[in-house]
């Protein structure tokens, strides 16, 4: 049986018909078509699904998308400005080599704001405790910290 | 150099892309009409297949087609290569497994696949393969790597009638024996080099379809660069001519050295959309990547040193078990012997060397080439040597080190496996290192450890290895009317960044605008003909300098067009910076391709445009030879047994580095594949052969915590056998990690005795480490 969900993504307000068992990020990539948010693994551990749902972090294969109906969601697309400026999360990404094969890297940019959200002036400390449901094979994780520290301190700035 | 040039720490191009969620991967790609493939895979270790029902599966809803092994097998596909052959001293050759696509009549590893089921959607697809019924017969099964090589294995192979493939020796041992004999000191290590899954995090996947018009069978999927795979295609599955198959690699997840292969599901994916006439997606999950991509590493080794009254090593002697899972891959036994053993004498100048290999069989996934292929576990294995040479002859770590590494003087060194290093600072690297490292105040800060209650040690592990991987690459330069330049490419970048450093090369060697560079890679179809992939460290060399000599065509080409505009000879035109010069006149380049592209401005009889590639190819017995020397500093809690690194530093000698930034980026993350294998990761099978570590659940991936900040350094020196200087950097880290980490908890837990502790050091591994030496000592 196939169930209606209406759901805002990316400022748009989306809908279309659903499994009771289909997972949002199933709904994302394959009726959505937006294939910026990846799927790494099936036991929620590696976070390259990692989604904001009414603006906070959440790993999008271990939610149906049933349990969105009525939310707000943004993904990696809807990060950047509409003119094309990255955020700066994006932004520090890409000065500090946080990415290689970009594959884990929708995830983690989307973690790394949601950090730089709940923690201004991020040390290194709490940005790799934070990272723990994160998996990336390429980096070794440094330029992905980096990035993460470095835009926290921006943003906190930003603010002041 | 400018600031695109090469040696410039130049920020990615691909970036943008990826960060902004506009990369395409396989599985963003669909075609129309596509059904989902799901494979039914063996439960079973080890048993024969009595019968496969597929009625149930073939009646369920959605359900578009079921296809077994003897499908294949009457449509006439082939067995899976093993591309290797070995001997023993007497001439007695190994033994070859044949790997059919889908079992057939008998299973011999967990996860092995033996049928697929096509329908509508995936949810379908997955509820069918449910519904096929396998009738096993269960045989005994081998789990372990020591369990294989023991006669009393039973054999997975009952032709062969032995788990051992082959005894490989490079020399008699008898050789050996006699200086080991005169030897003052005698040291010996036994290790088991843990299995590894590597885990890219892009699981596999792929889109195929057939062209019934064309006649040509098209899949996407992850690969390292497809001219391989669309050989074997080609040939071993589809009978078809390679043009008629074509096989692209979008943005890939990752490599590691184990997506260049013809996997048994890339085969089947690509059969079932011709023989269904459908589209075929099949969307492998984690779960499937950890019994389907091949493992690395998995090796047991014995070694034994001599050393004289000096601390030199006059002998050694390493025996080595491979285990190559239940058939032999691609690589199968190649890695301990080209990939690692050739290189096992590692930085030092010894040349008494005896070296046993043995590949046995066991009912576990086959092994092939990760991140290092061999060479991590012939570095460790030295490494740890040294460590226990130096605790048997009272010299200090790096001491005994210093007394034994091959010198800039006795550079070129052909080493006993007769390869030739050209190049290496080896003891300038464990000074750089041990520098960065402050190793001198080393004391005062285990120190202050200690008063916090923790233990601290610090370690060191040289390394050196072979990169270069096979001998041909070709590399193509389109320069379009406009100027623009697009580079065809043999090499495919899934994570190095070849879009960026090709850019910078074409901007040095000719000038043209960092942003006029595009790159064109991972299709069979557009790819220059002799392509080969990446793989083996190998694209700075034999994709830069293919590149680099493609430019220089591209410059004699516009040499003679440029004359031509500026109506002089072509000797007296030079070239730099983008700018044909002869005398007080000068055109562009970019005027020289709009030149070439118009006939009339052409001298006579040369053909139109500026499009030049270069077949590099290069002796298959030389390599370059990345080096360096890692040293890791360790805190330990010993009440919990929790290993936590405070300090690393990386010395690389990686030749002419073309980008530090990427660089830097290959050394973490190898260094981290490193620390995974010492620290964390560790692939379990228990005695039925069932594997116990089958997600990320269970399997320890390294996270961000694992880590502290690594200091990477470029002793730099250039490679002498190829044009750019360049040495490999992709897998250097893996190569180094492992022993300088496991040195540095060893050193910490020098106050228990302890001095060995197999891989990967795990809380609970150092944790009872240390309470059975409690316990030892309270006896």
């Amino acid at each position: 049986m196939l169930i209606e969900v209406n759901m805002t993504i990316n400022g748009r307000a989306v809908s279309g018909k659903v499994e009771a068992r289909t997972l949002l990020v199933e709904f994302i990539r394959d009726i959505q078509k937006l294939t910026g948010t990846h799927v790494g693994c099936d036991t929620t551990q590696c976070g390259c699904c990692t989604v904001h749902v009414d603006g906070k972090a959440v790993k999008s294969c271990t939610m149906l998308a049933l349990q969105a109906r009525g939310k707000t969601v943004l993904t990696i697309e809807g990060l950047a400005n509409a003119d094309g400026t990255l955020h700066p999360v994006q932004e520090a990404f890409r000065e500090h080599h946080g990415l290689q094969c970009g594959f884990c890297t929708p995830g983690m940019v989307m973690m790394g704001v949601d950090i730089c959200r709940r923690h201004p002036n991020a040390d290194e400390q709490t940005v790799r405790h934070e990272l723990e449901g994160n998996i990336c094979r390429c980096t070794g994780y440094q330029g992905i910290v980096e990035a993460i520290v470095d835009a926290s301190a921006k943003m906190a700035g930003g603010q002041a | 150099m400018g600031q695109f040039g090469i040696g410039q720490p130049v920020r990615r191009k691909e970036d943008v892309r990826l960060l902004t969620g506009k990369g395409l991967y396989t599985d963003d790609v669909n075609f129309d009409g596509q059904v989902f493939g799901v494979f039914v895979r063996s439960p079973q270790a080890h048993a024969n297949i009595l019968s496969i029902d597929i009625e149930a599966a073939l009646a369920a809803q959605g359900v578009v087609a079921v296809y077994t092994g003897a499908d294949l097998v009457a449509d006439g596909v082939g067995t899976l290569i093993t591309d290797v052959e070995m001997e023993d001293l007497s001439g007695k050759k190994m033994f070859r497994t044949k790997r059919t696509f889908l079992a057939t009549d008998r299973v011999r590893f967990v996860g092995e696949p033996l049928a697929i089921v096509l329908a509508e959607t995936l949810g379908q697809a997955r509820e069918a393969a449910e519904l096929v019924m396998v009738d096993y017969e269960g045989l005994p099964a081998v789990g372990s790597t020591a369990f294989a090589a023991s006669p009393d294995s039973p054999p997975i192979w009952e032709e062969h009638g032995s788990n051992v493939g082959v005894h490989w020796e490079n020399r008699p041992v008898a050789e050996i024996d006699a200086h080991m004999a005169k030897a003052k000191t005698r040291v010996t290590v036994d290790i088991v080099n843990n299995r590894l899954v590597p885990n890219p995090m892009e699981p596999r996947c792929a889109v195929a379809k057939f062209d019934e018009e064309s006649g040509v069978l098209t899949i996407y999927a992850p690969t390292q660069g497809g001219r391989r795979i669309q050989g074997g295609l080609a040939k071993t599955v589809l009978n078809l001519p390679p043009n008629k198959v074509r096989v692209i690699s979008p943005d890939t997840g990752g490599g590691f050295g184990i997506r260049g292969k013809l996997y048994p599901e890339l085969g089947v994916i690509s059969w079932a959309a011709r023989k269904s006439g459908r589209p075929v997606k099949w969307r492998g999950d984690r779960s499937e990547t950890f019994v389907s991509d091949y493992h690395g590493r998995d090796q047991i080794n014995h070694a034994e040193m001599g050393l004289d009254e000096n601390g030199r090593v006059v002998a050694l002697k390493v025996h080595t078990i491979l285990n190559c899972g239940a058939y032999m891959a691609e690589n199968g036994p190649r890695l301990p012997v080209s990939g690692g053993g050739r290189i096992i004498p590692g930085v030092y100048d010894i040349v008494n060397f005896y070296f046993s290999v043995k590949p046995v069989f066991s009912n576990t996934v086959p092994t092939d080439t990760y991140r290092g292929a061999g060479r991590p576990e012939a570095n460790f294995l030295m490494e740890r040597l040294m460590d226990a040479a130096a605790e048997a002859t009272g010299l200090a770590r790096d001491e005994v080190r210093r007394r034994n590494v091959i010198r800039p003087d006795q550079m070129p060194y052909r080493t006993q496996m007769g390869l030739l290093i050209d190049s290496g600072d080896f003891d300038g690297n464990m000074k750089m290192a041990m520098e960065g490292a402050d190793w001198e105040n080393f004391p005062k800060r285990r120190a202050q450890s200690e008063k916090n209650g923790k233990l601290r040690g610090i370690g060191i592990g040289n390394f050196v290895e072979a990169a270069g991987g096979r001998p041909t690459e070709e590399m193509r330069i389109r320069i379009a009317a406009d100027g623009k330049a697009t580079v065809f490419a043999g090499t495919h970048s899934h994570g190095q960044g070849h879009e960026t450093v090709w850019a910078q090369l074409l901007n040095e060697f000719l000038g043209i605008p960092f942003d006029d560079v595009s790159l064109v890679q991972g299709d069979t179809a557009t790819a220059p003909k002799n392509s080969a992939g990446t793989f083996g460290s190998r694209s700075s060399w034999m994709g830069g300098v293919g590149l680099q000599r493609s430019a220089k065509r591209i410059v004699e080409k516009g040499t003679k067009i440029a004359a031509n505009l500026m109506q002089t000879e072509p000797e007296g035109v030079s070239f730099a910076g983008g700018v044909f010069t002869a005398g007080t006149s000068s055109v562009t380049l970019v005027e020289v391709a709009k030149a070439a592209h118009e006939p009339k401005n052409l001298p006579e009889g040369m053909e139109a445009g500026l499009d030049e590639s270069y077949f590099l190819e290069r002796d298959p017995e030389e390599f370059n030879f990345p080096n360096g020397c890692h040293v890791c500093e360790v805190e330990i809690d010993a009440d919990l047994g929790h290993v936590q690194i405070v300090n690393y530093v990386a010395v690389d000698d990686c030749g002419f580095v073309l980008n530090p930034v990427i660089v830097h980026g290959q050394v973490y993350g190898g260094v981290a594949q490193g620390i995974g294998q010492a620290l964390t990761e560790n692939t379990v099978y228990d005695e039925d052969a069932q594997l116990v570590t089958g997600s990320f659940m269970d399997y320890g991936m390294p996270r961000a915590q694992h880590f502290s900040m690594i200091e990477a350094l470029f002793n730099q020196v250039l490679c002498k056998t190829n044009d750019l200087g360049v040495k490999g950097a992709g897998e250097a880290g893996a190569c180094g990690a492992p022993s300088a980490f496991v040195s540095s908890v060893m050193d910490a837990l020098k106050p228990y005795g302890i001095t060995h502790i197999d891989m990967p050091l795990t809380p609970d591994r150092v944790w009872r480490a240390i309470a059975e030496a409690k316990a030892a000592t309270a006896a």
